[in-house]
């Protein structure tokens, strides 16, 4: 099933056995039907791009939703300053690669001319959110894609696949429309926008599954590799601008690899063997697996502390 | 049924999900009331299929020993979800998500407050099958025959009967058959086949046939409720319909390798489509054959409903957003004024003559909706003549006349194709869930097609 998604100059392309439908062909159509629904009925809509693992997906869905044209859609990326240069060099990489059209708001902007202030903890996630807000202001978007499954965190397991936002960007549970069948109720006044979820019905492993079998191109950063870090809190950290190592912490080369891409300042490797998508398939249902009781100690604690990320996070 | 049997849930050396993806996706939901234990049996579910990540986990147990509890009480999974969420909204659906080795499993969680139908009816749009929850020492009470019926209405394909606290009544083989006796001629009365409803006794706190075949329910031989979910036959969609595929958007890409591509995107709702089938647009009436079926994966031998595509046709032929391609076989008369059954899901109530939009498929229209015919009285099962209005929760027949016409089947013949939504052209909200057709009458009658 590995597919290169670019448009191919031929459509001398094979022909599939359509008869076979398993659960990642169902959440597949879905995400596509969503993209599609998405491109018919609104103006200026716009993909939130982070270079992690679910926005990649959510563009490689995408992608292939309205092949062999190109896509009908711009990146949004709202960058903190606190990125590992990987992750960035990824995010040019795919916009080349597929020749998109990219936005970047920068919190390091509104650090500069004063319109935000550094937290005390200088963690910069919840600083994302008055730079998208702008962005989608100004650029008039109208849907905002995001790459949010239901399955990550408590509070989105209420989530609507269209979710309305008022002008100020803000969810109200209290008003949640309801969403009945694959009918999805895109109206909205002037200044308010939808955000989007395609991946909604996704679960982690799902993703991981899916990346294994279309052979999505993630940031390197994924795949175990040795890097210079430092234990804090039971996470590897990698130093940078965002501070560390403080004194006590050592820095030494360990074989590591992130589970989930995001602020330096918050996010931490794991150490793991896993260099391919098989690998860590493996190790993601198998760290599933002994999640009763048996679990080390520090997986626990980098998967709380994710959960905090994405908790405080701009979706 | 054996193998599975033997299949231990709780086996720590074996993974528990399968690394492939050749698993079968079930949509499901949940009805009935939280009294009858309806959290602690999804509590369950995902403990038992090891959905549950080990810090929620933690924190359960940390709670329920904190409330001097021995073991850790399961609802709190679900309950100590909500309790994080605002005020207010636990009335709200909420999606769960488990999977064993063979199948993975959407679960829309509906809290069952009698008057909350709107929720039952969220859910339930999507499911394949719904459990529905009866406490073992109170039976069959109106609300399960207000949800049967809610159900019946919206076509539910499967339905599971989980007679909880099965561990709690006196003499439970007879509690059990006289439940399921009478929850059978119930079901049967709305127009599912014995064979599409199961009752099973549970008891979700103990984890009695969930997914561990209980000791204590000699009188039972069937499948336990995960045994039964992973192996219940359903059918994407039954074919009593040829080709319904939607446009949703047309693919030009004018680019220098594609210069002249024309493909019509969408998800098929109903039947299948292969290349060189003949076909008609509609509601132009245009007919021609589908050239191509393709993907970005690359181009498919035969699409069922369900799936997402790109459909090339032989010629150059003017379709857009709106249109549905059907088959020439089977192409049905569109609709500009027709009956319907809906579900009133606004504070505001439904009056005749109320102007609207109507969502159905990929085509959104005026509508204007012209008497009301009747309102369900879901308790008795019956219906009142020429109500004046309906309001929130209500389920009424309406007739609809449209701007445009709709490329429509009737609901019972057709979920996709059936469906449709009502929504406030001032505001956009979703005002009503719609089933073309005479829904109501075949729930009232029990014969459901």
């Amino acid at each position: 099933m590995t597919i290169d998604i670019s448009p191919s100059p031929t459509l001398a392309r094979p022909r599939l056995d359509g008869s076979q439908f398993d659960t990642l062909d169902a959440l597949e159509s879905e995400a596509i039907h969503i993209f599609r629904e998405v491109a018919g009925e609104f103006e200026r809509p716009v993909i939130l791009f982070s270079g992690g693992k679910d926005s990649t997906v959510l563009l490689h869905l995408a992608i292939k939703a309205f092949w062999p044209a190109p896509l009908p859609f711009a990146l949004l990326h709202v960058d903190t300053g606190h990125n590992l240069p990987e992750v960035l060099a990824f995010r040019d990489h795919v916009v080349s690669k597929y020749n998109l059209r990219l936005h970047v708001a920068k919190v390091e902007d509104y650090l500069a001319d004063g319109r935000l202030t550094e937290r005390p903890d200088g963690i910069r996630n919840p600083l994302q959110t008055v730079p998208l807000l702008d962005a989608i202001a100004e650029n008039r978007f109208d849907a905002v894609f995001g790459g949010g499954r239901r399955d990550e965190e408590r509070s989105r397991a209420k989530e609507r696949i269209f979710s309305l936002r008022n002008a100020f960007g803000q969810w109200d549970p209290k008003k949640q429309r309801p969403e009945l069948w694959n009918l999805y109720n895109g109206k909205h006044s002037p200044g308010e926008q939808v955000r989007v979820f395609p991946l909604s019905n996704f679960t982690e492993l799902d993703i991981w599954r899916y990346i294994a079998r279309d052979d999505v191109e993630l940031a390197s950063i994924y795949y175990a590799h040795e890097r210079p870090v430092f234990s804090r809190d039971g996470m590897w950290m990698t130093p940078g601008v965002w501070g560390g190592p403080n004194e006590g912490e050592v820095l030494e080369n360990r074989l590591v690899r992130y589970r989930t891409v995001g602020d330096g300042s918050t996010t931490g490797a794991v150490l793991s063997e896993a260099a391919d998508n098989e690998a860590i398939l493996a190790e993601v249902a198998a760290s599933r697996l002994t999640e009763r009781g048996a679990t080390r100690g520090d997986d626990r604690v980098s998967e709380a502390a994710m959960e905090d990320r994405k908790r405080e996070g701009y979706f | 049924m054996s193998d599975l049997h033997e299949r231990s849930l709780r086996s720590e050396n074996q993974p528990e999900r399968s690394l492939r993806s050749e698993t079968q996706l079930l949509r499901l939901a949940t009805a009935g009331s939280v009294d009858d234990g309806k959290s602690t049996l999804v509590g369950r579910l995902l403990f038992d299929t090891k959905s549950v990540l080990a810090d929620q986990i933690d924190a359960v147990t940390r709670a329920s020993v904190d409330k001097g509890l021995s073991t850790p009480d399961l609802s709190l999974l679900v309950d100590g979800l909500r309790a994080e969420r605002e005020q207010g909204i636990t009335i709200d659906v909420a999606y769960r998500y488990f999977a064993t080795p063979r199948r993975s499993f959407v679960l829309a969680d509906t809290p069952g407050h009698v008057q909350y139908t709107r929720n039952t009816v969220s859910g339930a749009s999507t499911a394949q099958l719904v459990i529905l929850l009866v406490d073992a020492r109170k039976g069959v009470v109106a609300q399960t025959r207000k949800h049967a019926a809610v159900l019946a209405l919206l076509g539910v394909p499967k339905l599971v009967l989980a007679v909880n606290k099965i561990d709690l009544v006196e003499d439970p083989a007879v509690v059990f058959a006289d439940i399921s006796a009478e929850f059978n001629s119930l079901t049967r009365s709305l127009g599912w086949s014995p064979e599409d409803v199961l009752e099973i006794p549970v008891s979700a706190l103990n984890g009695d046939n969930v997914a561990e075949r209980s000791v204590n329910t000699p009188y039972y031989d069937g499948p336990t409720l995960i045994e039964h979910l992973e192996s219940v036959p359903v059918d994407a969609e039954p074919h009593r319909v040829g080709l319904r595929f939607p446009v949703q958007y047309v693919i030009r890409p004018r680019t220098t390798e594609f210069p002249d591509y024309r493909g019509y995107a969408g998800q098929i709702a109903a039947g299948e489509v292969r290349p060189g089938d003949e076909i008609v647009i509609l509601p132009s009436g245009v007919r021609t054959t589908v050239e191509r079926i393709d993907t970005a994966d690359g181009e498919l031998d035969v699409a069922h409903a369900g799936r997402s595509v790109t459909v090339v046709l032989a010629d150059d032929v003017d379709v857009s957003r709106g249109d549905v391609i059907v088959s020439a076989a089977d192409a049905p008369e569109p609709l500009g004024e027709f009956d319907a059954t809906v579900c009133w899901l606004a504070e505001k109530p439904l009056r005749p003559g109320a102007r609207l939009l109507l969502k159905h498929g990929t085509k959104t229209t005026q509508a204007i909706v012209g008497s009301l015919a009747e309102r369900l009285d879901e308790q008795e099962l019956t219906s009142d003549p020429s109500p004046e209005s309906l309001e929130l929760n209500e389920i009424g027949k309406i007739s609809v006349r449209v701007a445009e016409p709709i490329v429509a089947d009737d609901y019972t013949v057709n979920r996709h194709t059936g469906s449709f939504l009502l929504i406030d052209p001032a505001g956009g909200n979703t005002l009503a869930a719609g089933l073309v057709g005479d829904a109501i009458s075949a729930v009232e009658l029990g014969n459901r097609v």
